[in-house]
C-alpha cells in the first residue's frame, strides 16, 4: 500500500476530528453545548479503549486465553458504583474547581503541594510508557500497512528523523496543543476535545466491528466453521481456559483488582470521568452503557485471535492479526479501515493524556515553583495567564518526546499489554489516597505521601527496574539471582513470593505497603486545619449544604482581587467574574470607589477561578497573598457543618412537632364542638324538663288554690278536682322516675340484672298486662309467638318495660275502623326479634332516627302546634333505646310489613336453651281481641 | 425509589458481580464445552450482559434523588 495514501488518510482523519473539536467548542461558546447527553459521557469514558485494546486485546487473547477481558471486567466493576463513588468525586469536583487527578488528592489533604507534585511525577512516570505504546502501535501498523507481506522494519535503528514514531510523536503533539490548550478556562472543561473523543470512541467501535464480521462471516462460514477448524489444529491453540492465564487464579483476581483501580486513577479517565463530566445525572446511564460498549468491543476478539493462529506465518505478531487477517486477504479497503480504527484508538488517549498531564505539569510542578520567584510575583503589570498557555504548550511536548524517547529506547523489549500492565499498576498507586480520603476523614496528608512514595518505589522496583533489565540497561541477573546475589529481593520474587504472575505480584506489595503507610501513618500524625476542613469537606460531599459554605473570613479589597485575578485568568475572565457579584455589591454600599471591601463570596469564587486554571494549591498562595486574615479554621467550618446538620435535625423535630400540634388542635376542635352541642343539648333538656314538669304542677295547683278557696264545693266536684289532682301527680312521679332512667343510661350508672329469660313467656305477660287497656279503646291486638322457648339474657323487669311501653306506643297511635296493633316474637339468624306494628300514620323514613331523640315528640308537636297529643313524657323510646342496649341488642324502626303503620323491632341476642321455669305460655299463634 | 436505596442495591449488585466473576464460580465454568474449548468465555460474557441488564434495569428505574 502506498505511503502516501496512508499519511493522506490519516491527516484527513485528523483534520476531520479538529473540525468536530472547533465545532464542539464553538457551540458551547454560544451556550448550545452539545457534550450535554449521557450517551457522548460514556462515548467519551470510552477513550479507556486505546490502541492496546485494538491492537492488543487480539494478542492476548492469542497468547493468554479470556485474560483481556479482566481489562474490561475491572472498569465493569468500577462503573457499577459510579452512581455511589464517581458522583461524590465529580460533585467534590464541581464545588471546589478541581482540574486533575493530582488537584483532587492534594486539595483532599489540604491543597498539599508536596503531594501534588509527587502525584504529578508518578503520573508522567506512569503514562510514559502508555503513550510510547500509543506511539509505537500507530508506527507498527503503518509499517504493517506499508511492507505486508515482508516483515515491518525494526524500529529505533535509523536515526531519529528518519523514524516514523518521531514523526507521529510530533504531529500528534501539535494536533493536541492546536485544540486542548486554545483558552484558559475558568473551568478546565474542553467541550471541542469531549466531541472529538465521542466521535474517535464510535470510529473504533464500528472499525472493529467491521473486521470481526469480516473474519467470521467472510473468512469462515461463520463462527461454527471457525470454531471447528481452529479445533482440529489444536496444539497451536489455546483451549481458552482458566490454564491460559498467567498466575492462573490468582493472576486472575489481581489483573481484575488492577483494572478495576487503574480505570478510575488513570489521569485520562479521571480527565473524562470526572473532570469534563457536565452533569453527574449522566453517570446513571453510563454506568451500565458504558461497559456495554466494553462488551461490544470485545465480542469478536476470541475469533479473531482465533482465525491469526490459524493463519500461521503470514499472521506475522499476534498485535498485528487485524491487520494481517485482511492484508493476506488481498483486501485493499479493508486494512485501511482498521487503521483507522486503530488510529483514532491511539489519538485519543495520547490527545486526552497529554492534556491531562500538562495541566498537572503547569500547576503543580511548574507554576508553584514559579510562585516562588519574587520578581515574577510582584510585577502586576505582567499577564500570567499567556504564560501558563505558554507553559502548558511546552509540557505537551515534552511529554510526547518522553513518550517517544521510551518507545525509541525500549518499546522493542514489550508485547502492547506488557507495557499497558506496567502502566496500570503505578496509576494504581493513586487508588489508596483517592478512595480511601473519599470515606475516611483521618487519613492525612503525611500519610498519604509516604503512603505513595513507598507503593511507588515498590512499583519501581517490582516491574520498572526489571523491564529495564529485560531491554538489556541492566544485567539479567538482577530478575534471576536478585540484586547482590540476594535472592529475597529478586523484583520478581519479593521476599521468596513466587507462584503469582509479576502484575500481581508487584500490586499486591506495593498496595500492601501504600495502603499500610497510609493507614498507620495517618493514625499517629495530627491534621493541619485546613486539612481537617478538606477532609470534612470530601467526606461529606453527598451532602448538599457542605459544598456551599463560603470559607473565607479574611478581607481584601476588589481593587487588589481584581489585579490578581487579571494577571493570571485575564481581562475578560476576571471582567466576567466580578459582573455577577457587582449588582449586589452597588445595591448594597453607596461608596462605589474600587478600594471598598470585597465580600467573602467573591472572594471565594476568586479561589475557584484560580483554582480552576492553576489548581488548588497555587490559588491557594496567590489569595493568601492579598487576603489579611485566616480562612476559616476547622473549628469554624466544622462548626458550620455540624450547625447545619444540627438545625436540618431541629427542623425536622420541629416539623415533627407541628403537625403533632396541628393534629391535637384539630382533635381539640372537634371535642369543643362536640362539647358545645352537648351543652346546647343539656340546655333543651333542661327547658323541656321544666316545661314538662310545670304542666301538671300548674293544674295541681290551680285545683288545690279552687279546693282552698271554695270551701262550699259539692263533693263529687271536690272528688273530680281531688282525682285530677291524684292522676297529675302520678303523671309527675312518672315523669321524675323517667328522667331519673335516662339520667342513670346515660351517665351509665343504670343497674340492671341479666339473668336468662323466656322472651315468648315475658312477651305474653306483658301483653297480658296492658290487654285491659286495648279493650277498653277498642283496638284489635293480635299476637303471634313461636312453638318453642326463646331465650334471651336480659333484666326481665326492664325488658318488661320496654315491651308494654312498644305496646302502649302503637296502643296510641293506632286508628281507624277496626284499629289494629300486632306483636310478633321470630327468630331472625342468632337473634330474637319481637316486632310491634300498627295501623296508625307510620313514621316518615327520615324521622326514624328522630323518635329516638329525647323529648322528641315534643318538638314535633311544638313545630305542627297541633293539640292532639297522644300523651306520654317522650321520654319512652330514647329510655328502652337504652335498656335495649345496655341488654347488649338494638331497637330501631323499619318498614311496616302487615299494618302500614309504625313497626318497631327489638332484637336480642339468642341465650342457649334453659329449663322451663313457669307453666307452658298459650300456643302460638294465637289472638287476643279487644 | 430513595437515593439510599439505590445505592445499597448497586453495592449489592457489585458483589453479585465481583462473585460471578472470579474464582471459585469461575471454575465451575472453566471446562470443555464445546469442540475442546472451555466454556469460561462464553460464561463471562453471559454473566457481563446479565449483571448490566440489571444495573440498567436499577439505574433507568430510579427517580433522581
Amino acid at each position: 500500500m502506498s505511503d502516501w495514501l496512508l499519511v493522506a488518510v490519516a491527516f484527513s482523519y485528523l483534520g476531520i476530528l479538529f473540525l468536530l473539536a472547533a465545532w464542539g467548542d464553538r457551540r458551547a461558546e454560544q451556550g448550545r453545548s452539545v457534550i450535554n447527553s449521557p450517551s457522548i459521557y460514556t462515548l467519551s469514558i470510552a477513550v479507556y479503549c486505546t490502541a492496546w485494546t485494538f491492537y492488543g486485546s487480539v494478542g492476548r487473547a492469542a497468547e493468554a486465553g479470556p485474560s483481556f477481558l479482566l481489562i474490561y471486567l475491572g472498569p465493569t466493576l468500577a462503573m457499577l458504583l459510579g452512581w455511589v463513588m464517581l458522583r461524590k468525586m465529580v460533585r467534590i469536583a464541581r464545588a471546589q474547581k478541581i482540574t486533575s487527578i493530582a488537584d483532587f488528592i492534594s486539595a483532599r489533604y489540604g491543597k498539599s503541594g508536596l503531594l501534588a507534585a509527587l502525584v504529578t511525577l508518578i503520573a508522567i512516570l506512569a503514562i510514559m510508557p502508555y503513550i510510547a505504546l500509543q506511539l509505537k502501535a500507530v508506527t507498527v501498523s503503518h509499517a504493517i500497512l506499508t511492507d505486508y507481506p515482508e516483515l515491518p522494519s525494526k524500529l529505533g535503528e535509523e536515526v531519529f528523523w528518519q523514524d516514523k514514531s518521531f514523526w507521529v510523536a510530533l504531529v500528534l503533539g501539535i494536533f493536541t496543543l492546536l485544540f486542548g490548550t486554545r483558552h484558559l478556562d475558568a473551568s478546565e472543561r474542553h467541550e471541542g476535545l469531549v466531541v472529538a473523543i465521542a466521535f474517535e470512541s464510535i470510529i473504533k467501535l464500528l472499525a472493529f466491528l467491521i473486521l470481526g464480521l469480516f473474519v467470521v462471516f467472510w473468512l469462515y462460514d461463520g463462527p461454527t466453521e471457525l470454531f471447528q477448524t481452529a479445533a482440529q489444529k489444536s496444539e497451536q491453540i489455546t483451549r481458552l481456559g482458566l490454564e491460559a492465564v498467567p498466575g492462573g487464579a490468582s493472576g486472575w483476581v489481581g489483573t481484575l483488582l488492577l483494572a478495576s483501580l487503574a480505570f478510575i486513577t488513570l489521569p485520562r479517565q479521571f480527565q473524562v470521568l470526572v473532570v469534563e463530566n457536565v452533569d453527574e445525572r449522566h453517570l446513571k446511564r453510563a454506568s451500565w452503557l458504558f461497559p456495554l460498549y466494553l462488551v461490544a468491543i470485545n465480542l469478536f476478539v476470541i475469533p479473531v485471535a482465533l482465525a491469526g493462529l490459524l493463519l500461521g506465518d503470514a499472521g506475522q505478531e499476534p498485535d498485528s492479526f487485524v491487520l494481517t487477517l485482511p492484508l493476506a486477504a488481498g483486501l485493499e479497503l479493508l486494512p485501511l479501515i482498521v487503521f483507522i480504527g486503530g488510529l483514532a484508538a491511539a489519538t485519543g488517549m495520547v490527545i486526552v493524556e497529554t492534556i491531562a498531564l500538562s495541566t498537572m505539569v503547569s500547576n503543580h510542578l511548574v507554576m508553584p515553583l514559579l510562585l516562588r520567584w519574587k520578581w515574577l510575583h510582584l510585577d502586576p503589570d505582567r499577564n500570567l495567564s499567556s504564560w501558563l498557555l505558554g507553559i502548558r504548550r511546552i509540557a505537551i511536548l515534552v511529554i510526547l518526546f518522553l513518550g517517544y524517547l521510551y518507545h525509541a529506547l525500549l518499546g522493542e523489549s514489550y508485547s502492547l499489554v506488557t507495557i499497558g500492565l506496567v502502566s496500570f499498576a503505578a496509576a494504581a498507586q493513586f487508588a489508596p489516597s483517592l478512595l480511601l480520603g473519599l470515606y475516611w476523614r483521618q487519613a492525612s496528608a503525611k500519610g498519604a505521601t509516604l503512603g505513595l512514595i513507598g507503593g511507588f518505589l515498590i512499583w519501581a522496583y517490582t516491574l520498572l527496574l526489571p523491564g529495564f533489565a529485560q531491554s538489556g540497561w541492566l544485567p539479567l541477573s538482577l530478575i534471576e539471582e536478585g540484586p547482590w546475589g540476594l535472592a529475597a529481593l529478586k523484583p520478581y520474587a519479593l521476599l521468596g513470593l513466587e507462584g503469582l504472575d509479576i502484575y500481581t505480584h508487584a500490586l499486591f506489595w506495593s498496595l500492601l505497603v501504600n495502603l499500610g503507610l497510609l493507614i498507620a501513618v495517618s493514625l499517629f500524625t495530627r491534621q493541619k486545619h485546613l486539612e481537617q476542613t478538606q477532609a470534612a469537606l470530601f467526606t461529606e460531599a453527598l451532602r448538599p449544604e457542605v459544598m456551599q459554605t463560603h470559607l473565607w473570613l479574611g478581607q481584601t479589597s476588589r481593587e487588589e482581587l481584581h489585579q490578581l485575578l487579571t494577571r493570571y485568568l485575564g481581562q475578560e475572565a476576571t471582567h466576567k467574574l466580578f459582573q455577577r457579584f457587582q449588582t449586589e455589591v452597588t445595591a448594597e454600599a453607596n461608596r462605589s470607589e474600587e478600594d471598598q471591601l470585597a465580600p467573602p463570596e467573591l472572594v471565594a469564587a476568586a479561589e475557584q477561578a484560580l483554582t480552576g486554571a492553576l489548581g488548588s494549591t497555587s490559588a491557594r498562595v496567590l489569595i493568601n497573598s492579598v487576603v489579611r486574615g485566616e480562612a476559616l479554621d476547622l473549628e469554624a467550618v466544622l462548626s458550620i457543618l455540624d450547625t447545619t446538620s444540627q438545625t436540618l435535625e431541629y427542623n425536622k423535630r420541629l416539623e415533627q412537632k407541628s403537625a403533632e400540634l396541628a393534629r391535637i388542635g384539630e382533635e381539640l376542635r372537634s371535642a369543643n364542638e362536640r362539647l358545645r352541642e352537648l351543652d346546647r343539648l343539656k340546655d333543651e333538656f333542661v327547658a323541656m324538663i321544666s316545661h314538662e314538669l310545670r304542666t301538671p304542677l300548674t293544674s295541681i295547683r290551680a285545683f288545690a288554690e279552687i279546693l282552698r278557696d271554695s270551701r262550699d264545693l259539692e263533693t263529687d266536684k271536690r272528688e273530680h278536682f281531688l282525682g285530677v289532682i291524684v292522676k297529675e301527680s302520678e303523671r309527675l312521679s312518672r315523669l321524675i322516675e323517667e328522667i331519673l332512667d335516662l339520667a342513670r343510661l346515660e351517665s351509665g350508672r343504670l343497674r340492671l340484672n341479666p339473668e336468662p329469660v323466656d322472651f315468648r313467656q315475658l312477651a305474653g305477660d306483658s301483653v297480658d298486662a296492658i290487654t285491659q287497656l286495648f279493650q277498653e279503646a277498642e283496638i284489635k291486638l293480635q299476637v303471634q309467638l313461636p312453638t318453642q322457648q326463646a331465650w334471651v339474657i336480659a333484666d326481665p323487669d326492664r325488658l318488661q318495660q320496654v315491651v308494654i311501653n312498644l305496646l302502649d306506643n302503637a296502643r296510641k297511635f293506632a286508628k281507624g275502623k277496626p284499629a289494629q296493633v300486632t306483636l310478633t316474637l321470630e327468630a331472625w339468624k342468632n337473634n330474637w326479634r319481637l316486632a310491634v306494628e300498627d295501623n296508625g300514620p307510620g313514621i316518615a323514613e327520615e324521622e326514624r332516627e328522630k323518635v329516638f331523640e329525647k323529648f322528641h315528640q315534643i318538638q314535633q308537636e311544638a313545630a305542627s302546634n297541633s293539640r292532639q297529643r297522644p300523651g306520654g313524657s317522650g321520654l319512652g323510646l330514647p329510655i328502652s333505646r337504652g335498656l335495649i342496649a345496655h341488654l347488649g341488642g338494638r331497637l330501631w324502626v323499619e318498614d311496616p310489613k302487615k299494618l302500614k303503620g309504625a313497626r318497631l323491632v327489638i332484637e336480642l341476642p339468642r341465650a342457649p336453651e334453659q329449663e322451663a321455669k313457669a307453666d307452658a305460655p298459650p300456643a302460638a299463634p294465637s289472638e287476643k281481641t279487644g | 425509589m430513595k437515593g439510599s436505596l439505590l445505592q445499597a442495591r448497586l453495592v449489592g449488585l457489585l458483589l453479585l458481580a465481583l462473585v460471578l466473576f472470579t474464582p471459585p464460580v469461575l471454575l465451575v465454568f472453566d471446562r470443555p464445552a464445546w469442540l475442546g474449548f472451555s466454556g469460561l468465555p462464553l460464561y463471562l460474557f453471559a454473566a457481563w450482559l446479565v449483571i448490566l441488564a440489571l444495573a440498567a434495569w436499577l439505574l433507568e428505574g430510579s427517580k433522581d434523588e
